[in-house]
């Protein structure tokens, strides 16, 4: 399963890629293979601050419920509106369907996160099936 | 089958198979074709004897003497409190022999107070659970695909009716058309040695291929019972809910000289009932789920939600909830606390689904 190496992961699943100040965030494609089919996001709006390891929404499919993880401090600045009508995209293209755009806080936040090759163990680790 | 697993009431059950498309496809496959359940989890007593009958009469809100041979009815076993120990198909298989189909998290509770409620009565209560596979074929093509399968002669069994046939090579297979997704469908009760039961299970995979069979999960299998209104033990009913604010009154024969729990239904409908089961739909999105709390238009906590989750037949959001009974109306606004926000939902008819009447 081949995780974009120009992006971070969080252990939560939520991928995060950075573009000087600013950043844009989602769930991998094994996160959407856990859920399934995905029914419904809930996002913050736009100028919501979101907190790293703090929940900021969530995901939901047809039989549970999952919390979304902020990987960074920043605020967001845009939200993929497409999500509230067409939540299926996400499944179709994980690492495609961006949730959230922000300006981050402190860019340093993001040495702490995973490598995709980090992920990619990380994930094998943990699922295996 | 590459499902994904889950453990359920000590059972290891497939939730969802992500080859037939999860969910969502499994749940539509059973609305418009076919789809397969193993329901082996699920339990069997059989009572027999001169006074089969009388046991199964005193233990059960239903009237199973309108039972004809080969006929079966939705009943349920009370506590003397009028409070549900379980909800079970009645099956009267032959003249003083009846099948209690129950749920698999309730088992042992069952079969322990079916034997130590008929001690009195001139039969033998046989807990035969672990001797079957079942396994279940719903939907509107369910009866083409079974049809390949056996010698009995399908159009000649109607709804809540049993037949006996060969199934898959098998003689004498006890056939039902009864279960749990408001669909027509069958439920076949096989040998449980797992040769056979991977064999017919195979064979039935096959057989539905023409019909787009998918082999379904307990994720479907919860969505369709769920738009179909029908309860779940533990959510809809338990030992906590009568039978009354569970609306399953016509399920329930007063009539009847006595059976467990009557004397406390008479004096709680004396009383008049305080709560309802009633079902809902989101106006506003977001989806209520098991447990969350149902609020008035004031946000005041008023009850809670029994089950809940996206419909993918109807593609609403519903649910069904305990709330006072001043609240039931059709059409009666109401909040569900959803991650701490009150969000609008309406009290709307059940079934939320209803199968289309056969030409």
């Amino acid at each position: 399963m081949p995780f974009p190496t120009d992006y971070k992961y969080t252990k939560e699943h939520e991928w995060i890629k950075a573009d000087g100040k600013n950043a844009t965030i989602g769930i991998t494609s094994y996160a959407q293979d856990s859920l399934g089919d995905i029914v419904f996001v809930d996002l913050p709006k736009p100028g919501a601050d979101i907190t790293a390891g703090k929940t900021f929404g969530s995901v939901e499919s047809v039989k549970a419920v999952s919390d979304l993880y902020a990987p960074v401090s920043g605020t967001v600045t845009e939200v993929n509106g497409d999500l509230a009508t067409a939540p299926e995209q996400i499944n179709k293209d994980a690492h495609s369907a961006w949730m959230i755009k922000i300006t981050l806080k402190d860019p340093a936040d993001l040495n702490a996160l995973l490598s995709s090759a980090d992920y990619e163990k990380f994930v094998a680790e943990e699922g295996g099936h | 089958m590459g499902a994904k697993m889950v453990e359920f009431n000590g059972w290891d059950m497939p939730v969802e198979y992500p080859s037939a498309g999860g969910i969502m496809a499994e749940h539509s496959a059973v609305r418009t074709g076919v789809g397969i359940f193993d329901v082996s989890h699920m339990g069997d007593i059989r009572l027999q004897g001169p006074e089969a009958l009388a046991a199964v009469q005193h233990i059960s809100i239903n009237d199973a003497s309108r039972l004809a041979v080969g006929q079966a009815q939705y009943s349920a076993l009370l506590y003397p409190e009028g409070t549900f120990v379980d909800d079970v198909v009645v099956h009267r298989l032959g003249e003083d022999e009846y099948l209690l189909v129950i749920n698999a998290g309730t088992r042992e509770k069952d079969f322990n107070w079916v034997r130590d409620h008929t001690r009195q009565f001139n039969c033998k209560v046989e807990h035969l659970s672990d001797d079957f596979t079942q396994i279940a074929i719903q939907g509107p093509k369910a009866v083409n695909l079974l049809q390949k399968l056996t010698d009995a002669d399908l159009s000649a069994v109607k709804f809540y009716w049993v037949t006996r046939g060969t199934v898959c090579g098998l003689k004498n297979i006890l056939i039902a058309r009864t279960g749990y997704t408001g669909e027509d469908g069958f439920e076949i009760y096989i040998p449980c040695d797992e040769a056979t039961s991977v064999r017919v299970w195979n064979e039935t995979l096959e057989a539905g291929k023409e019909f787009g069979v998918v082999p379904c999960g307990l994720g479907s299998r919860n969505t369709l019972r769920l738009e179909a209104r029908l309860p779940l033990y533990g959510h809809e009913i338990s030992d906590t809910i009568n039978v009354w604010e569970a609306g399953l009154d016509r399920f329930c024969k007063m009539e009847k000289p006595d059976f467990i729990g009557k004397a406390s239904l008479e004096k709680a409908k004396a009383q008049g009932t305080k709560r309802a089961l009633v079902g809902i739909e989101m106006l506003d999105r977001g989806i209520a789920r098991d447990g969350y709390k149902i609020l008035d238009m004031g946000g005041r906590e008023i009850g809670y939600v029994t089950s809940g989750s996206p419909a993918p037949f109807l593609k609403k959001n519903i649910a069904l909830a305990y709330v006072p009974t001043e609240f039931v109306s059709l059409g009666t606004e109401l909040k569900v606390e959803i991650r701490g926000q009150g969000v609008r939902a309406q009290i709307v008819p059940t079934p939320f689904y209803k199968k289309p009447k056969k030409p």
